[in-house]
């Protein structure tokens, strides 16, 4: 075990480079982050040159990128350009989007789980079908029109909650953004479930539970539903990455200030530093849940032994 | 032979004895020949059971499907609706008279009203036309990126997967590095600097962002098929690599890709008008359901219909390429059979 896992952190290193290298050269063509300081005049050249220096922007861009990572390392994610260091957003803004990712992942865990295996199991009946076409629609619809519709609805309309997040964004408050954010993905874990239980269901062990007596529910929750959720715990991990990234038109719609509002603006104003230290963070949020995945899979298959 | 048919599939189904013939007399005669007779006689029964079918060829993975989806209401609805989205983004003006610039502001959020029934937007334009007029983009930016991924994705991952070795472990690398950046970022990021104002930049970071989903595809089932009897037999033939690539391994490999692509098409659509409603995916003048959306939403609560009728067509859209893909996927897959 100790020696995949460090196999596992080995092979991290590159897609990590690869991935905040990539996401470096990105916002590098995104334009003279100098320019954006002077707001909209043209800039003094002699002042642009010495902001150019102070910022380490005149040296090629590989150096750029190896100063900044051996400063990540050290804890130092540098400062945006209007003085506020980056950490000090961080600090503001992951607990937000961490707030919303779980209130996201509970739903696909506990409606998408419990859908599938609802439908996985019922086959072809009205339940089924039903929830196959709901999920369908789902997929089908853009998060942002979901988000904006659910606003207006429940926000505006009926009253139900309120249209925007306040600054604390606390749990009751992000249980419908969090909705809006699981949705689709909530739509895939149902139809991953699904197909998963009803071709678990078919198996040899589970016709052996049934034969030796075992009650229903039993046979559900410890024989079919362990051995069917492989694909979706992979699924589900896989998609934190996803989600936290992804808030971005959440957060926007229903103005929580979390990562994907940071990244917004950082990426309007240009404001490279911010951008790229929270990228550099999702990056390896993404990498860790891949990795807890995969050490799950022991978890729940005792076949899978890692040597 | 079989019964009496119509000219061609007597020309396949001969063709592949011979094939049959040509690869058993390598192998070891007896066994061989008693699969070659198998074949032949496993294809007179297939013949024979449907002789009175419109299109008896030699029935391969792609007529069968073709066979299933004939028969598919889900497929014969998406493939209308598609159809329909197809024809008004070539020629819009066939169902909408109206210019979807010309606008009028004394109307601004008007509802419905003889002539106009989708209403007046926030700057008064034609809700009606602009819907009409806003299928050209989602469906081109649909279509090319789609086209450009699977393109991209499937030589890059089809090569890889085929030779394996160093380029297979590399790309599998690159492939890790694209999937561990979110889309929806990389799209902000990129195509914040962007001043034009066409759709080919949107079309250009959906390719570079979305190859990688489909060679991971493309290289999976190509290392599946590759390692089919048949395949083997073609290079114990000396078959060359671009012969096995063509010949054997595409044809057997392609369906998977296919099916992908197809679904990730609707994902591209509405990818589009999410990026436009972030405000970097094509900006006005350009006619996009996302644009629509967009600026209908800060006055949502007074013209909710300039917000729907965009949002419905888009997800109507979506809908239609994801229920074609799945579609698709339940007449390829063989497993469900």
């Amino acid at each position: 075990m100790g020696r995949y896992v460090i196999r596992r952190l080995l092979q991290m290193i590159p897609v990590f480079v690869g991935a905040t290298l990539l996401i470096f050269l990105m916002v590098n063509v995104m334009g003279d982050p100098i320019a954006g300081l002077c707001g909209d005049r043209e800039c003094d050249p002699a002042t642009a040159a010495q902001l150019r220096r102070e910022f380490g922007l005149d040296k090629p861009v590989w150096q750029q990128y190896l100063t900044y990572m051996g400063n990540v390392f050290t804890g130092d994610f540098g400062t945006a350009f209007n003085g506020q260091e980056v950490t000090e957003l961080m600090a503001s803004a992951f607990p937000v989007t961490i707030r919303l990712t779980i209130v996201a992942i509970l739903f696909e865990i506990v409606i998408g789980i419990t859908l599938g295996v609802v439908t996985g199991l019922r086959r072809g009946r009205p339940v089924d079908t039903g929830v196959l076409l709901t999920t369908l629609v789902v997929i089908s619809v853009p998060t942002f029109v979901t988000g904006l519709l659910l606003q207006l609805l429940l926000g505006v309309e009926w009253g139900w909650i309120s249209p925007s997040v306040s600054s604390d964004a606390p749990f009751d408050e992000l249980i419908v953004p969090g909705l809006v954010l699981a949705s689709v993905s909530l739509a895939y874990v149902t139809r991953l479930t699904r197909t998963s239980i009803a071709e678990n269901a078919r198996g040899d062990y589970v016709r052996t539970a049934v034969a030796k007596g075992l009650p229903r529910h039993r046979v559900i929750r410890k024989h079919l539903l362990r051995n069917s959720l492989i694909p979706v715990v992979t699924f589900i991990g896989t998609d934190i990455g996803a989600l936290m990234g992804g808030a971005i038109v959440t957060e926007r719609i229903f103005n929580i200030h979390g990562v994907g509002y940071q990244l917004y603006q950082g990426i309007l104003r240009q404001n490279t530093q911010t951008v790229v230290g929270f990228v550099t963070v999702l990056v390896l949020v993404f990498l860790a849940a891949n990795l807890l995945v995969d050490l799950l899979y022991a978890v729940l298959d005792p076949r899978i032994r890692y040597a | 032979m079989p019964e009496p048919q119509s000219g061609e599939p007597h020309v396949s189904g001969g063709q592949r004895a011979t094939e049959n013939g040509a690869i058993a007399a390598t192998g070891l005669d007896g066994t061989m020949d008693l699969a070659t007779t198998e074949g032949e006689t496993l294809e007179k029964g297939l013949g024979n059971s449907d002789a009175g079918g419109p299109a008896d060829k030699a029935r391969s993975l792609w007529s069968d499907a073709w066979r299933d989806l004939r028969r598919n209401p889900v497929f014969i609805i998406s493939a209308l609706v598609i159809l329909f989205l197809v024809v008004i983004s070539l020629w819009p003006s066939l169902i909408a008279s109206g210019n979807p610039l010309k606008c009028d502001l004394s109307k601004a959020q008007e509802g419905s009203q003889p002539g106009h029934p989708f209403g007046f937007d926030g700057q008064g334009c034609d809700v009606y036309t602009r819907t009409v007029y806003g299928a050209r983009i989602s469906i081109s930016v649909g279509v090319c990126a789609t086209l450009g991924v699977a393109l991209l994705g499937s030589v890059l991952g089809g090569l890889a997967g085929f030779f394996g070795g160093i380029s297979d472990s590399f790309l599998s690398r690159i492939t890790d590095v694209f999937f561990a950046i979110p889309v929806v970022l990389g799209g902000l990021v990129l195509l914040s600097v962007v001043t034009s104002n066409s759709v080919w930049p949107v079309i250009g970071f959906m390719v570079l962002l979305g190859w990688p989903q489909i060679s991971r595809i493309a290289r999976g089932s190509v290392i599946t098929a590759k390692q089919n009897d048949y395949v083997q037999a073609a290079r114990a033939l000396g078959a060359s690599n671009s012969r096995m690539l063509l010949r054997h391994i595409t044809p057997n490999a392609v369906a998977p890709v296919i099916v992908v692509a197809t679904i990730a098409l609707g994902t591209y659509i509405a990818l589009e008008a999410t990026l436009s409603y972030l405000g970097v995916g094509l900006k006005p003048p350009s006619v996009s359901w996302g644009i629509d959306i967009s600026a209908a939403s800060p006055y949502i609560r007074n013209a909710p219909h300039a917000l729907l009728w965009p949002s419905g067509a888009l997800a109507i859209t979506v809908l239609a390429f994801i229920m074609l893909g799945d579609a698709v996927r339940d007449a390829l897959d063989p497993k469900l059979r």
